[in-house]
């Protein structure tokens, strides 16, 4: 069986890996991107120089010869699904009985005057950051648009080298889609601390050049003229899917599959950014372009491939960022605006830092979701108590097992808990200590009790 | 001017602070050749370097929020292996070939004759402390001691806000400053042997030589306490602490070479090779070095026992029963007790059963066939060939002056016999682990790349491993620069016999995707 994968990110990588562990069948990874998988969350690392190219590569380059993973540099043109045959840009003839698709996204561009100037750029590919390093070499002042979780990369990648930024987001605030006020605020005052002219409720009107060449501005769309030189545009991602559009293959917003991950053609999979789940299970969208679903459905597609016959059930919710210096965690749903039945505790430090919020059924008090900023809850124990429906209290008195920042630091769980205790005049105290030996119990008790 | 030499640039601060070490720098050379040398001048060389680390710090964090502060380092010259690097590596790595083998050159005075050059420029501080004029490793120890305290000040400054990182650092800064420097050379002024104590065998190496050992032995309750506390280290304290801690409590907060690694081999942290091959070539050459140091040092007390070289009442056969012991304890915790663990290393067992028998074999044979020497070798010649290629040029030309090319840590994790130790202990048996938050990480790297000791950091947090390995130091700088929150350093005794068990792996199961077991 030749196994033959379009895609080298995470979730194409991760489907080659994982069919290496199953079995012995050939496997060939074809990307127009790079040779060799690299970690694409790590770019902006490259461009402040805490890493090299070469760092952010997660297996060393004989890895793949050693596992008999073929690696192709080419684009991927045609697909021949009856003949089961790939066309490449090159001219190469690649067949294949499996087929997966992980062609992962590409950004969104809009079609303002002057997107097609030479100082226009997104950050997404390895070329793009290449673009970005050359035409930022004499930089001074830049424009970035868009408030997503890119945006804010790009803008710290050109603070960290003196550039000027002007940060045009078009919500009201920070990224307020998915955070509550609080945490926008925080956020927001952090990205200003950093030196950044942040524009809330500003978007981009177009791009001005004397010569079309050239930037020396932007216009708002409340028609304010900044002058800049370069503009990095980060207004969310669309998958990239282009060369299936007029294929045999099912596609919508993205390539449509089912809960084993399988196109409308038996062969083929798709998995990843690129990919839209036909029934997304509860309380999870239909095309998700994170790091982690990618590694997940990898890893489902290569079990299918396999014949494990699995669903691909990424569970509770979970994400991370960082914001400039502010490390945000979030498990289980925290909508931005409390919905009827929730109810809420949040707290967070004087230097407006650092957070902790829980939100939990008005209710059943079962808790629901945690936000953190600057501080590390733990993956499991959050998980555990979200899935169990455990009541708030339970969870409360509990919370310092989640606590997962480094040996010696400020616990903040007891101010929490007071904030709670004066809410609902209880008296609730911490009964369980951070630490490997409190999780370790927490999960022995949970799983006696099954 | 390109944006990216902003990362070279220096500020007003930076650069006053790169004028006042230097001038130091300068004024301490010019006055070593010169052999215009008083205290005042000395004085003043040492307040400009210590000042100008200072002024240095500070100008480089003051402006800086509470974060991680590595914007830049692979397009620093110092710091990317580029002409400054080895600028820098050429000049350390001359001082210390000068040090140990030409300190005459250095002014080291022959013979009770004084010292001249830059040995006789730390005179005044050394008549100040022990009341006698200084010597090579007089003049190596302040310049170490400052090096520490200097750039130990700058580490704190660079993770300030990171609890474990200061408290480390101010560790290492008092260990250094009191149990390396101002004790034993107040002590020596009192006329008591240099005596390290945090300084352990078998990092250590001569702590067994007749002269030692007989220092101790002449300087009364004081030296017989030296004597018992050294002891107690290697064979007790080092063991129990190790076992609840990890080797951490040493390397990363105790010792003098990681004392001066963290601090002013910070800036190289990332230099340090994370290839396979480098990983097996550590594990050959480490454990190498081990065997040379036990068997160097079982004959060194073999024969100064035999020879009647101690001051003591010994026969060989207290040593030969001794090294049994320990041998069949080893062999012992090897195939029976954490017997569990050393299943996957078949090898590794193997191979050590069959050292231990040999060694056991011809000290017993030694023994029986009344030799001076334990191994039929000269125990001297062994102990100046150690001396000479893993003392000397291992842990100090390469060890530091390698520090710009192959990152920091060259020594402690190529070499130190203590490291190896410590490293096996922390591996099979002991509570220290780092574990890895659920599903977080997003294999960015900067885990991998900053941590000195070349391991692969990722390629556990990816698969979400916990990592356990012997040669991790437990800097917890893998943790600090996760931008994810994935890692945590811990210690944990329930599950002390298979801590290496995946945890907090997201499972797929046939049902589906999920975090539970």
């Amino acid at each position: 069986m030749q196994i033959v994968i379009i895609g080298n990110g995470i979730a194409g990588i991760t489907a080659a890996v994982s069919c290496r562990k199953l079995g012995n069948d050939p496997i060939t990874v074809i990307s127009s991107e790079s040779k060799y998988f690299y970690s694409r969350t790590a770019l902006m690392y490259i461009y402040m120089g805490h890493m090299r190219f070469e760092d952010t590569k997660p297996y060393q380059d004989n890895f793949w010869h050693q596992n008999n993973i073929e690696l192709i540099q080419d684009k991927v043109t045609e697909i021949d699904h009856q003949n089961s045959v790939l066309s490449t840009k090159s001219g190469g003839k690649i067949s294949y009985d499996k087929l997966v698709i992980a062609t992962g996204s590409k950004p969104n561009i809009f079609a303002w005057p002057g997107v097609d100037l030479q100082g226009v750029f997104s950050m997404y590919h390895l070329h793009d950051l290449e673009k970005i390093n050359s035409i930022t070499e004499n930089c001074k002042r830049a424009i970035v648009v868009g408030g997503g979780l890119i945006g804010i990369e790009i803008v710290e990648m050109l603070r960290s080298r003196n550039i000027e930024v002007t940060f045009l987001v078009r919500e009201k605030n920070f990224w307020d889609i998915v955070l509550p006020k609080e945490e926008s605020e925080m956020i927001e005052k952090e990205i200003r601390s950093h030196g950044v002219d942040l524009r809330l409720s500003t978007e981009l009107a177009s791009i001005n050049s004397d010569d079309g060449k050239k930037i020396h501005s932007i216009t708002t769309n409340s028609g304010e003229t900044i002058p800049t030189e370069v503009v990095g545009i980060a207004v969310g991602v669309t998958p990239n899917i282009d060369m299936f559009k007029n294929s045999a293959i099912d596609v919508n917003r993205g390539i449509l599959v089912d809960s084993q991950l399988r196109t409308n053609i038996s062969n083929v999979y798709a998995c990843g950014d690129c990919c839209e789940l036909r029934n997304p299970s509860n309380g999870r969208r239909a095309i998700e372009p994170i790091w982690y679903t990618g590694r997940l459905m990898g890893e489902v597609v290569a079990k299918n491939i396999y014949n494990h016959e699995l669903d691909y059930n990424p569970g509770v919710w979970f994400n991370s960022a960082k914001f400039f210096n502010i490390e945000y965690q979030i498990y289980g749903t925290v909508n931005p605006k409390l919905e009827e039945n929730e109810s809420t505790i949040f707290w967070r430090n004087k230097e407006k830092n650092k957070s902790i919020r829980i939100n939990f059924d008005s209710n059943s008090k079962s808790v629901l979701g945690f936000n953190l900023f600057g501080i590390r809850y733990r993956h499991e124990v959050c998980n555990a108590w979200i899935v169990n429906k455990t009541h708030i209290e339970d969870v409360l008195q509990n919370l310092k097992i989640a606590n997962f920042d480094g040996e010696f630091s400020s616990q903040f769980e007891n101010e929490l808990i007071d904030q709670y205790n004066k809410l609902y005049h209880k008296n609730i105290a911490t009964k369980a200590k951070r630490g490997h030996d409190s999780v370790l119990e927490f999960f022995n008790k949970i799983l006696s009790t099954k | 001017m390109s944006t990216i030499n902003y990362y070279n640039k220096k500020n007003q601060t930076q650069l006053l602070g790169l004028v006042s070490g230097l001038g130091g720098l300068v004024l301490m050379l010019a006055s070593s050749l010169s052999g215009i040398a008083d205290s005042a001048i000395m004085w003043t060389a040492l307040a400009l370097m210590s000042f100008g680390i200072i002024i240095y710090s500070i100008g480089t964090y003051k402006d800086k929020l509470h974060g991680i502060h590595n914007d830049g380092v692979w397009y620093m010259s110092v710091s990317n292996r580029s002409l400054l690097a080895w600028l820098l590596g050429v000049i350390i790595t001359g001082f210390y070939i000068l040090l140990y083998f030409k300190p005459e050159l250095l002014g080291q005075g022959a013979d009770d004759m004084p010292n001249t050059g830059l040995v006789a420029f730390f005179d005044p501080l050394s008549m100040f402390l022990k009341g006698k004029p200084a010597s090579q490793w007089f003049v190596y120890g302040t310049l170490y001691t400052v090096a520490i305290i200097g750039f130990g000040f700058k580490f704190i400054l660079k993770y300030r806000g990171n609890r474990y990182q200061t408290l480390r650092t101010l560790s290492v800064m008092f260990f250094q400053l009191g149990f390396a420097f101002l004790i034993p050379s107040i002590m020596e002024g009192f006329n008591y042997p240099y005596y390290d104590a945090k300084n352990m065998w078998p990092l250590n190496y001569y702590f067994f030589n007749d002269r030692n050992i007989n220092g101790f032995l002449s300087a009364g309750n004081v030296g017989l306490f030296m004597l018992i506390l050294g002891l107690l280290l290697i064979f007790l304290i080092s063991p129990i602490l190790t076992y609840f801690y990890g080797k951490r409590w040493y390397c990363s907060w105790v010792c003098g070479c990681g004392g001066l690694a963290e601090t002013a081999g910070d800036p190289f942290r990332h230099l340090s090779s994370k290839s396979t091959s480098s990983w097996k070539i550590e594990r050959w050459l480490i454990y190498m070095v081990l065997a040379f140091s036990i068997i160097m040092t079982v004959a060194v007390v073999y024969s100064n026992i035999y020879n009647h070289r101690y001051e003591l009442n010994l026969q060989p056969i207290f040593l030969v029963l001794f090294v049994t012991v320990i041998a069949i304890i080893s062999l012992y915790f090897m195939w029976v007790k954490a017997g569990k663990y050393f299943s996957q290393h078949e090898l590794l067992k193997k191979g050590v059963t069959i050292a231990i028998s040999l060694i056991l074999a011809i000290i017993w044979i030694s023994y029986f066939t009344k030799s001076s020497n334990a191994f039929f070798i000269d125990s001297n010649q062994l102990n100046s060939i150690y001396g000479f290629y893993i003392g000397s040029i291992f842990s100090g030309v390469i060890g530091v002056g390698f520090y710009p090319i192959m990152g920091s840590r060259v020594w402690c994790r190529f070499g130190c016999p203590m490291a190896a130790i410590l490293g096996l202990q922390q591996k099979f048996f002991s509570r220290f682990r780092i574990t890895t938050n659920g599903g977080q990480c997003i294999s960015c790297g900067n885990c991998s790349n900053y941590c000195e000791m070349g391991i692969d950091v990722r390629s556990y947090a990816q698969r979400g491993e916990n990592i356990i390995r012997s040669s991790c130091v437990g800097c917890g700088i893998c943790a600090s620069v996760c931008p994810r929150g994935v890692l945590r350093l811990e210690t944990g005794k329930l599950d002390i016999t298979d801590k290496s068990k995946d945890m907090s792996v997201i499972k797929i199961t046939e049902s589906g995707v999920s975090l539970e077991q």
